[in-house]
């Protein structure tokens, strides 16, 4: 060997090799028990021997409880179980999941075999169980159409729902003609579509009574439905296959009445709720909008619907006051520009110097005469003085030089 | 609302009122919708409410009929 196993690895290969074999994985072995402890956990150990070999043997607590009788050490067993390998101890062992004293009836041995390859087979998973409808419509019962049985149902459903229309479909529950009778009638409810919900079951009765519902064919029937199956039958404490695989397991018939329907008072107060919660909702939603409303009605546009337009008509009026005032002040600037402005006029005024004896000379044509050079004698002159003017001829005339002394002279 | 050809079945006006009474608490609808949907629950209470006051256990015996198909017998129940 090139290389050695660790221990775990080994044990893990056997464990392997023992797992894997699916006729260890579901195995019913008789024996003797010995040795047989139920430890504080709850789970039982024990050993299963013969006169030349022994088997150790664990039940978990879960299993344990099932159990309808007492084991002890030296009684004579059936033992169902899977083979596994306990890693930690390199040992294998049944994990048993059911035991069964010597002597049991053979019913009771071919119900443990059934329901043990049903299970296997995957029959009782949850994954396929259907849901029962809320409120079914119509609701087949398959039962036998004597006895108390079907009565029970009939008045519990009546009472609790009686808007469901109830078709009972008599068949044979006990008898060797029940069970294909069972199966039968499911079918054919379901080819029908004559329900949405059955009820299947008896009232109480010996193992023997009940064993229809043990029957492989109906069992496969209730897998096969369509329209979802309660088993009901008979006492608490009587399972049957059939219970395993319905959708639904009533322990009685009177009890699968329950589940299937409401109960009408139930639903009364349901609609009644309904009815409170609604009108709460409207309530609170007028509330609500009434509320709104008032904002609005409080709103000053609403309430006063000029107030805006006073408002903008006071901020026009002011804002005219301000022009106005503009005006004014610009006014009063511009007229005491032009007193200014006169003033200064007035000063210049040649009218001022006439007063002062000046005179203005203007020719016939009226313009200023600044020259002696522009006149001649002869020439018509007009003089404005102060206080009028005065037409004169014009006799000689006298260029005066720079320092104003005479330099030449015309004469007329 | 919707036309009454199919009158729904009590589950579905069951589920029905669960809807309409969710969307009223809700209350994030138009007033007009919101009225429109109380009055259809009021309805819809009222006729459910009907159908518990009237209903009347109706049981049948199934048998086959000859062509196979199922008929339907009084059940008188046998003792």
């Amino acid at each position: 060997m090139d290389q050695a196993l660790s221990v775990t690895e080994l044990n893990s290969i056997v464990r392997n090799l023992l797992e894997g074999e699916p006729m260890l994985s579901n195995v019913c072995v008789r024996g003797e028990l010995s040795n047989y402890k139920i430890y504080p956990s709850g789970h039982h150990y024990f050993t299963l021997k013969d006169s030349e070999s022994s088997l150790r043997c664990v039940m978990f607590k879960s299993s344990a409880l099932k159990l309808r009788f007492r084991p002890e050490s030296g009684m004579g067993v059936t033992a169902w179980g899977r083979v596994a390998v306990f890693l930690r101890d390199g040992a294998y062992q049944l994990y048993c999941t059911q035991l069964m004293p010597e002597g049991t009836g053979d019913l009771q041995v071919a119900f443990e075999q059934l329901k043990a390859r049903l299970e296997e087979e995957g029959l009782f998973d949850d994954a396929h169980k259907k849901p029962l409808p809320t409120i079914p419509g119509r609701i087949a019962i398959i039962t036998s159409s004597a006895g108390a049985a079907v009565h029970d149902m009939i008045r519990i459903l009546g009472r609790r729902w009686p808007m469901a229309k109830l078709l009972v479909m008599p068949v044979r529950v006990q008898g060797a003609e029940a069970p294909p009778e069972i199966a039968g009638a499911i079918r054919y409810a379901n080819e029908f579509d004559v329900a949405d919900l059955i009820i299947t079951g008896r009232g109480g009765g010996s193992i023997e009574d009940l064993w229809a519902f043990n029957d492989e064919r109906v069992a496969r029937a209730i897998y096969a439905s369509r329209i979802p199956v309660i088993s009901a039958v008979g006492h608490e404490p009587d399972v049957t296959i059939s219970d395993y695989v319905a959708d639904r397991r009533a322990s009685t018939p009177s009890n699968a009445a329950e589940i299937a329907v409401p109960d009408c008072r139930e639903v009364a107060e349901l609609l009644h709720a309904y009815e409170i919660r609604g009108s709460q909702a409207m309530r609170k939603k007028l509330a609500f909008l009434g509320e709104r409303l008032e904002n609005l009605k409080n709103k000053r546009v609403l309430s006063e619907p000029t107030a805006q337009i006073d408002l903008r008509r006071m901020e026009l009026d002011h804002m005219r006051k301000l022009l106005a005032a503009a005006e004014d002040r610009e006014l009063a600037s511009c007229r005491e520009r032009f007193v200014r402005l006169t003033a200064a006029l007035d000063a210049m005024s040649p009218l001022r110097v006439l007063t002062r004896g000046y005179a203005i000379a203007a020719d016939g044509e009226g313009r200023c005469v600044r020259s002696v050079e522009a006149i001649r004698p002869g020439d018509r002159l007009r003089l404005t003085l102060a206080d009028g003017r005065a037409d004169c001829l014009v006799e000689n005339t006298q260029r005066s030089n720079i320092n104003g002394s005479e330099k030449e002279s015309a004469e007329l | 609302m919707a036309a009454k050809k199919n009158p729904l079945s009590f589950e579905e006006a069951l589920s029905r009122l669960d809807e309409i009474v969710r969307h009223l608490e809700k209350g994030d609808l138009p007033l007009g919708e919101s009225l429109a949907l109380y009055e259809e629950g009021t309805a819809l209470i009222a006729s459910c409410s009907k159908m518990l006051d009237e209903a009347e256990q109706k049981v049948v015996k199934l048998k086959k009929g000859p062509d196979r198909s199922p008929v339907e017998l009084d059940f008188e129940g046998e003792n």
